[in-house]
């Protein structure tokens, strides 16, 4: 039973280690001195903190509350300033877009400019933090890969609130911020555009997505699985006989002939993570800019099959002569 | 192991949290209706079925009155709808009438004790033209209603206001200032299933008449410019039809294909032409009423109540499941003096719809 270690089931303590010092200039130091947390510790490191946020961390989080704060507004508002309300109907709630008349343009505040606002801000703290993610590899003489797969994900986001509205000429056409209301989004708008299952690029990120998730699972079982054999020194181990490293790699390739090597499974797990949004925002954005209902582009495409129907033949009773209004 | 793992108390939160989910206890029996593959298949449950059972029992008919005999314009007065029935079947239904929608007041819901032909309470103005509904439902609308047909109960079940009506709703009351627009949306109304889509589909689709369908029409973009957001309509009514009928979108769509009627079911046609005979309905009958209902009958906006699928279906795919009463009642089957009144259909406004 010591080695079923499904959590993590030993915590390092001294005292809170500082990490590097600084280099060049900066407005801002690391805050906090750092403590352990018994919790933390089990799911993680049980040191938290010191935090470096820097300028662009603290000018994210600004911009994130104030965000945070105009869609909170708005839905409390929605529901005349009442809290109990505000908090039992809080999944349904939401700051909606304009509606499609306005187009591009500006709308009024409470015709979906307060939506404008917040999605200016939203984006805004993302960017930063995204540029912050950058910059603190760059301090740490890391490779960019975070930084490159964060920005994987804000190319959907971009493509679902930005793009994609700026090429249909409607801010009408984004997600609203809101729990249910942006599920709601997302069913009409495979509704509207003829199911987007039959979007190439869609199922490719649904692969991915899936992918990534089965990648993970394998990944994520097969290092504990020889933890043991101190199967999370991954690196240092890749070179050496009978390791954990090697017991992890012969299980592969005894059980379906190939094996990611130590490094290799970290690649493959990179790529499909950044392959989810990249092929998903793709797909996205050729909605209803370049095909405007997937279903019949693939019956055209020969994709879809067609099915036979077990009732008589039904016609569109519009079409039908004298028909009703 | 030193410490005992609390797997007691883990398994008694996720029953817990397994109850708080509000499923259905089995059995769900599943009818394929579709090409296998298609998931298209109705499920029930027997156990909430038999409930909807129990709740369509229809009454008993009277037993049939004779046709001949004097007219029940020459015996009464102020006979405007039934005239051309025998003053037999009149009585007939009258009483028929009295069960069906004021059991409990009685004749004296709609009639004047001292002159039954006066014409002063307002119910006796709005069950005039609600005959002349009926009458028309059975003899212009069997597109939808088939020969089943329908009569008073089947909206009214011993209510004399029937259970599932609408008024135009504007919403719950939002902040009055700059913020909290909720653009008819974002309320979990039993209409619509509690989504947080649209609570009002209503007034647009069922009184108005937009356009329904929002799924373009060609694979590629050909100046189509339904909105996601119209689309969110469209979906708050059709989530209307599904808890109506008591059946999923399988019961009219192949789910693949939403919009291709060579995919649909013929349910969907039928579906089609009640939608027109609700917007017939609401436009040319409860309407015309607006002046004759007092002030408490109406909604919040000053409008009367309307119908919708949940009027006469009230949860089961064919109301009262599908049994005819109408066929009982050769009265209520009678010619319709609105057909010539009623607007004409304009094929070119609706091929669109």
């Amino acid at each position: 039973m010591e080695y079923q270690n499904i959590f993590t089931r030993t915590q390092v303590r001294s005292h809170p280690h500082h990490g590097v010092p600084m280099r060049g200039n900066s407005l801002f130091e690391r805050q906090g001195e750092g403590f352990f947390n018994y919790w933390a510790g089990k799911i993680g490191n049980a040191q938290i903190g010191p935090i470096y946020l820097g300028a662009t961390g603290i000018a994210s989080i600004i911009c994130f509350f104030i965000a945070f704060e105009i869609m909170g507004l708005n839905m409390w508002a929605s529901v005349n300033w009442d809290p109990v309300q505000f908090i039992r109907q809080l999944p349904w709630l939401a700051l909606d877009p304009p509606s499609p008349a306005y187009g591009l343009h500006i709308p009024p505040l409470n015709e979906g400019g307060w939506w404008l606002i917040a999605g200016f801000f939203l984006t805004a703290s993302i960017l930063l933090w995204w540029v912050r993610t950058y910059r603190r590899a760059l301090a740490l003489g890391m490779g960019m890969h975070v930084s490159q797969a964060f920005a994987a994900s804000i190319w959907l986001y971009l493509v679902l609130g930005f793009f994609r509205p700026l090429a249909m000429g409607s801010w009408g056409e984004a997600v609203p911020f809101g729990f249910f209301p942006h599920l709601d989004w997302t069913a009409a708008l495979s509704l509207r555009y003829g199911n987007l299952f039959y979007n190439p690029f869609h199922m490719l990120s649904i692969a991915f997505l899936y992918g990534s998730a089965l990648l993970f699972a394998m990944h994520g079982a097969t290092i504990l699985a020889v933890g043991r054999y101190g199967g999370e020194r991954e690196i240092e181990q890749i070179t050496d006989r009978g390791t954990a490293s090697e017991r992890a790699a012969l299980f592969w390739r005894w059980t379906m002939g190939f094996n990611a090597t130590m490094e290799s499974v970290h690649r493959w797990a990179w790529w499909f993570a950044i392959l989810t949004p990249i092929t998903g925002g793709i797909g996205i954005l050729l909605t209803g800019t370049a095909v405007d209902n997937w279903y019949l582009w693939a019956v055209k495409h020969h994709i879809a099959p067609i099915y036979p129907t077990p009732w008589p033949t039904v016609v569109d009773p519009a079409t039908l002569p004298g028909a009703p209004q | 192991m030193k410490q005992p793992v609390p797997w007691a108390r883990a398994a008694a939160m996720l029953a817990a949290l397994l109850l708080l989910t509000a499923c259905e206890r089995p059995p769900a029996y599943y009818t394929q209706g579709g090409y296998r593959g298609t998931a298209m298949a109705d499920v029930q449950n027997p156990r909430t079925f038999q409930a909807k059972v129990d709740a369509n029992v229809v009454p008993d008919p009277s037993p049939a009155a004779d046709p001949g005999g004097p007219k029940a314009t020459e015996v009464y007065k102020n006979v405007q709808v039934l005239g051309d029935l025998s003053a037999g079947q009149f009585t007939r239904v009258m009483v028929a009438i009295t069960g069906w929608v004021a059991p409990q007041q009685g004749c004296l819901y709609c009639h004047n004790p001292a002159n039954f032909a006066d014409d002063s309470l307002y119910t006796k103005k709005v069950a005039r033209r609600m005959l002349q509904m009926t009458r028309r439902v059975n003899s212009d609308w069997q597109s939808h209603v088939q020969k089943t047909g329908v009569t008073c109960y089947t909206c009214h079940r011993g209510n004399p206001v029937p259970a599932r009506i609408w008024f135009k709703d504007p919403g719950p009351r939002t902040a009055q200032g700059l913020a909290g627009n909720k653009f008819g949306q974002n309320t979990p109304a039993r209409e619509i299933g509690l989504t947080s889509l649209p609570f009002d589909p209503f007034t647009n689709y069922l009184d108005q008449h937009e356009q329904i369908r929002m799924a373009s029409t060609t694979a590629l973009p050909s100046g189509d410019h339904q909105s996601i957001k119209q689309t969110e309509w469209t979906y708050a009514l059709m989530i209307h039809f599904s808890k109506s009928l008591g059946v999923n979108c399988t019961y009219c769509h192949n789910s693949r294909a939403f919009a291709s009627w060579a995919q649909s079911p013929p349910q969907r046609s039928t579906a089609w032409y009640g939608i027109r005979m609700v917007r017939d309905i609401n436009n040319v009958y409860m309407n015309s009423l607006v002046d004759v209902f007092p002030d408490y009958r109406k909604g919040v906006t000053g409008d009367v109540a309307k119908t919708y699928c949940a009027t006469c279906h009230q949860g089961v795919y064919k109301p009262l499941l599908g049994v005819s009463m109408a066929k009982d009642y050769p009265e209520l089957q009678g010619p319709s003096p609105e057909a010539a009144e009623a607007p004409a259909a304009k094929p070119a406004e609706v091929a669109a719809r």
